[in-house]
């Protein structure tokens, strides 16, 4: 307790979360191999990937649910694998998914989960936060799968947590919801709270992250601000068009603009279907994918042939 | 979360205040409220565990009532009804029901939605958890014997045994059983598979156990070796001491030592009641993991 204290003075604080050399393997599978990232205090780091990648297994490890196989793995300060109730006290977690019962009221069930943490938030405030005034007092299996969804938000988020969990929050959110909830998760960012997000919405990731690590097949291929994934030759923009025998055309240029000039007085006018499409977080995310899949079939074949 | 200021990643936050954490006796009881309400919102629960030893009961009256007394001296005199014959039965029935099996289902259902999942995530002690658990039973199970003694004193006419010794040995036969029903619950609880096979692991367990132990059947008119091995399971004890508070002192011949033999209800019960505990120490689990 009295570590905590300290960093109040400190000019940098130790990391909420660091994951060093982390390993998982169920029998013979690897699902996440020597994996190592750390999150400050206050940042939204996003974990993407495709499914089965690993991503959930990571994240799992770190609410203490799994343990690990190999490698150390730190949250708030403390080993994940024997957290005791002050950690949990200090943590929130949303689950990729939850199929409970549900027989109690959403006002029930948040003001019993807001009376196991010691500092928690008001039920009012938290049920505004995620939009579900109306349904207060109704129960929770009664509710439409989104709306459920945004229960298991605000119970993640009842305990007031410096650090929060979130896998993939938004499933099932229609675009209002899911606009709602980015909001809530600024607000949560603005009162200094670290979350962990996976999702498989790049937009999502964009919107709300400092920083994002790119899980393929238990590997961790890229990590950085959103605006370094994939380096800077992913970002080169693309200009595209159609010439005048009505062949489509596309051209990667660092300066797309003087291309388009060039294109536009060749033609003599405007060039068809004209593009200058700078890559989203999506097409970078895909690019890394692929080329990491394609890397892995070659080194696949050529262990094939070697052996 | 009305605070607009923005925080860069990786400078000092502002120090959060630590509040202790609450105590895992008062986490304890607040989930004895919580649990108690959810409980009686599920329909399943409320019929075959809350209700049911009320619906055998009449049914029982209403079927047999016809054949007379049971225990009738040779000249057709004395006595007692089927249904009082039956009430010690169905009020042992009832301490099994809501604590084994409502229990065993409960928590195998709550363990395969998530439930426990959720709770294992907060800080929330597995103490207070059975605590909650525990007190939920203890209360509905003593609604439920309360309200089945009203019914059988007032709607099907049973005399009730007016010796303050009687009601002492009632209470803790009653509180000694519901409580290692409850532990045993707790354990057998990891033995579904699933959420969804709970009852039909659950059910018949104790299914079989109230026809061997006195509960439909009259347990002197079961053979031998069925009534030893019912003699390994705590039900035939509760309902043995079920039946020294509310027959009369002369069934005890019936018995199948010819006596009430409090002394080994009360042995029988506590070796259980360790059974459960020592059960539920160790195969409660948040969650399994790793599957």
């Amino acid at each position: 307790m009295g570590s905590g204290d300290e960093s109040e003075y400190m000019t940098t604080s130790p990391p909420a979360v660091r994951v060093a050399r982390l390993s998982k393997s169920y029998g013979d599978v690897d699902a996440v191999a020597d994996i190592s990232f750390d999150i400050l205090p206050g940042e939204t780091f996003a974990l993407l990937g495709p499914n089965g990648a690993g991503k959930s297994s990571t994240i799992e490890i770190l609410e203490g649910y799994r343990d690990r196989s190999e490698g150390d793995v730190t949250v708030l300060g403390e080993d994940p694998q024997h957290g005791d109730l002050d950690w949990k006290a200090r943590i929130g977690i949303v689950l990729q998914s939850s199929g409970e019962s549900g027989n109690a009221t959403v006002a029930e069930q948040l003001r019993h989960f807001a009376g196991l943490y010691p500092n928690p938030r008001t039920v009012e405030e938290v049920i505004a936060a995620v939009g579900l005034e109306a349904k207060a007092k109704t129960r929770i299996n009664k509710l439409s799968g989104g709306q459920q969804r945004r229960v298991d938000v605000a119970l993640g988020i009842i305990g007031r947590p410096e650090l929060l969990f979130l896998d993939e929050p938004t499933t099932g959110f229609d675009p209002e919801a899911r606009h709602q909830f980015w909001d809530l998760i600024r607000s949560l960012k603005a009162d200094g709270t670290t979350i962990l997000l996976t999702t498989h919405n790049l937009d999502e990731a964009a919107e709300l992250s400092d920083r994002a690590g790119i899980i393929v097949g238990g590997k961790l291929i890229d990590i950085g601000t959103i605006g370094e994934l994939g380096g800077p030759d992913a970002r080169v923009p693309l200009v595209r068009w159609r010439d005048a025998a009505g062949v489509q055309h596309e051209k990667r240029t660092d300066a797309p603009a003087r291309l388009v000039a060039d294109l536009a007085a060749a033609a003599g006018g405007e060039p068809a279907d004209l593009q200058v499409l700078r890559p989203s977080l999506e097409d970078i995310y895909l690019s890394l994918v692929r080329r990491h899949a394609a890397d892995s079939a070659t080194d696949a074949l050529n262990t094939e042939v070697h052996a | 979360m009305s605070a607009t200021q923005s925080t860069r990643p990786g400078t000092v936050q502002p120090g959060r205040p630590r509040v202790p954490r609450h105590g895992i006796l008062r986490l304890g009881l607040s989930r004895i409220g919580f649990e108690i309400r959810l409980y009686f919102r599920s329909t399943d629960t409320v019929f075959f565990t809350f209700l049911f030893p009320f619906i055998m009961l009449g049914i029982f009256t209403a079927a047999f009532s016809a054949q007379g007394n049971i225990g009738t001296n040779p000249d057709g005199s004395g006595g007692i009804s089927v249904g009082a014959y039956y009430l010690p039965g169905m009020l042992a029935a009832g301490m099994l029901l809501s604590g084994l099996q409502n229990l065993a289902i409960d928590i195998a259902g709550e363990k395969g939605d998530g439930t426990l999942k959720r709770l294992g995530g907060t800080p929330l002690s597995p103490l207070s958890y059975f605590i909650g658990k525990i007190g939920q039973v203890l209360v509905t199970g003593t609604v439920q014997a309360v309200l089945l003694l009203i019914v059988a004193r007032f709607a099907f006419d049973i005399a009730l045994p007016t010796e303050p010794e009687k009601w002492l040995t009632f209470v803790w036969v009653f509180l000694l059983g519901v409580i290692t029903c409850a532990f045993l619950g707790i354990a057998l609880s990891a033995l579904p598979r699933s959420g969804r096979s709970a009852s039909a692991v659950v059910i018949p367990i104790v299914l079989v156990l109230q026809f061997i132990s006195g509960v439909y059947l009259q347990f002197n008119a079961l053979p031998e070796w069925m009534q030893n091995i019912a003699g390994l399971f705590p039900l035939k004890w509760m309902a043995q001491g079920m039946r020294a508070v509310f027959l009369p002192d002369n069934f005890a011949a019936q018995e199948q030592n010819g006596a009430w033999e409090l002394d080994l209800v009360l042995l029988a019960l506590l070796i259980w009641l360790v059974v459960g505990l020592v059960g539920s120490r160790l195969t409660f689990r948040w969650i399994r993991k790793d599957t």
